[in-house]
């Protein structure tokens, strides 16, 4: 393998700090005068990838492509670093990303209907200001409520590649039969 | 439901709280505020309450429920409105059922649908979107499990860094030529001369009228400074070409103007 579109690989994902589709590699080291296949930089990925084995690095694939990260080992002591508190998400919040995660599109009703509890305009502001969300249109019923949709960005933010890789919606009817029996 | 993780993030108080709280779904005044905080609504609380102590919808005391209507009315106010009006629409919804469960059946063939199943259905969606995102909320996140790998590059690109850089030869030599440059960007101001040349002259030549020789310095003036000499060197270097004196210098450093013809003013 080239040792030069390696290091060119490297040198990108290191310095754009986000994900980058090999596309968008590929593009970037044309116009630089290097000329290199996809599939070339798709093993030089690989490669990296085996490169950091006993390092502090990994390769990710996320959503919107590959980015370098820090393995979680190191990151007690990175948010000591960074003093880094990303702010904790309310139950609340988190039911309402995953209604819109799994049911998308959706409008505010619906999670609503769902939750059995009107949904603060803080929350989907929260999760639009995150750019978790986002409204993909709006809904023909009287009112054209939005509907809302995740975005790359959620996915990236879990390093999930797509949605397929959310973990499972438990299935209704199994699910609790318990409660059922218990209820009635 | 894993209440673990929802009482994890009240203090133990509150935790202790909750263990008296919930023999029906009666919430005393002073914990109401607490308990919409910590359920993320009445759904929430219901299954609370379900799992927690089997509670049995057939058992709620209504007159309870009707109790705590009223409390919650009054302590809207305070609170949040929105979120206290849903537990409403729940507890209002839960008389409706025992209401209805409570009346006898008219006849086996108008049989409705049991009004329970509806609220069980909710139960259990609302379960399985509770149980999703809790796994959701422990899937790792960016900045809170871990964290995205990048260096900073200098702005300018690998190739361009090659042309930019120079040897300190280079540098040597650019610092030379800025130094030596001439500056361009100086004023000069021109101004009206003090002390003129040709009256400088003048003085000069009615002094040599009286003595034919007379010593450079001797015709300054202190106050008259660095200027004064100027004028009055450039009168004596004018009086020389013109022929009208002699300019020696002996020995001494004194510069002498020595008359050559006679002087006469012109």
């Amino acid at each position: 393998m080239n040792n030069l579109i390696i290091n060119s690989v490297e040198a990108l994902l290191f310095g754009s700090g986000r994900p980058m589709r090999l596309s968008e590699i590929r593009n970037i080291l044309e116009n630089s005068g290097t000329t290199a296949e996809l599939s070339e930089i798709k093993q030089a990925i690989n490669d990296l990838e085996e490169r950091y084995t006993n390092t502090s690095l990994e390769m990710q694939e996320v959503a919107s492509g590959y980015r370098l990260q820090i393995k979680q080992d190191h990151s007690s002591s990175l948010s000591i670093l960074w003093n880094e508190k990303s702010p904790r998400m309310s139950k609340a919040l988190m039911e309402t990303i995953a209604i819109i995660a799994y049911k998308q599109p959706v409008t505010r009703g619906d999670i609503e209907d769902i939750r059995g509890v009107s949904v603060n305009t803080r929350s989907i502001r929260n999760l639009l200001e995150r750019n978790w969300i986002k409204i993909s249109g709006y809904k023909e019923v009287p009112g054209r409520p939005a509907l809302y949709v995740t975005t790359k960005d959620f996915l990236d933010d879990l390093n999930l590649r797509s949605l397929n890789d959310l973990p499972d919606l438990p299935e209704l009817e199994n699910q609790e039969g318990d409660i059922l029996s218990q209820v009635v | 439901m894993n209440n673990n993780y929802i009482q994890s993030e009240f203090p133990i108080e509150v935790h202790n709280h909750f263990e008296v709280l919930p023999d029906d779904l009666f919430i005393p005044p002073n914990a109401l505020e607490v308990c919409l905080e910590s359920f993320s609504g009445p759904l929430d609380l219901l299954l609370y309450l379900i799992k927690k102590d089997n509670i049995n919808i057939l058992d709620l005391d209504i007159s309870h429920i009707t109790d705590q209507y009223l409390e919650y009315i009054e302590l809207m106010d305070a609170l949040k409105f929105d979120l206290a009006a849903d537990y409403l629409v729940m507890a209002a919804t839960l008389a409706e059922i025992k209401s209805r469960l409570m009346l006898p059946k008219e006849s086996f063939e108008d049989e409705e649908e049991d009004p329970r199943a509806s609220l069980i259905k909710r139960l259990q969606d609302y379960q399985r979107y509770k149980t999703v995102s809790e796994k959701l909320s422990f899937l790792p996140r960016v900045d809170r499990d871990f964290f995205i790998a990048s260096v900073s590059l200098p702005k300018i690109e690998h190739e361009k860094n090659e042309e930019t850089l120079f040897t300190k030869e280079e540098l040597f030599e650019t610092i030379k030529d800025v130094l030596t440059r001439p500056n361009f960007k100086n004023n000069h101001l021109i101004d009206y001369e003090e002390l003129s040349t040709k009256e400088r002259i003048q003085i000069l030549l009615s002094l040599l009228k009286k003595t034919n020789i007379i010593s450079f310095s001797k015709t300054l003036k202190q106050s008259e400074g660095k200027k004064g000499a100027v004028v009055t060197l450039l009168a004596s270097l004018e009086l020389a070409k013109e022929g009208h004196v002699e300019l020696v210098q002996n020995n001494s450093e004194e510069l002498f103007l020595k008359s050559l013809r006679s002087i006469s003013i012109e």
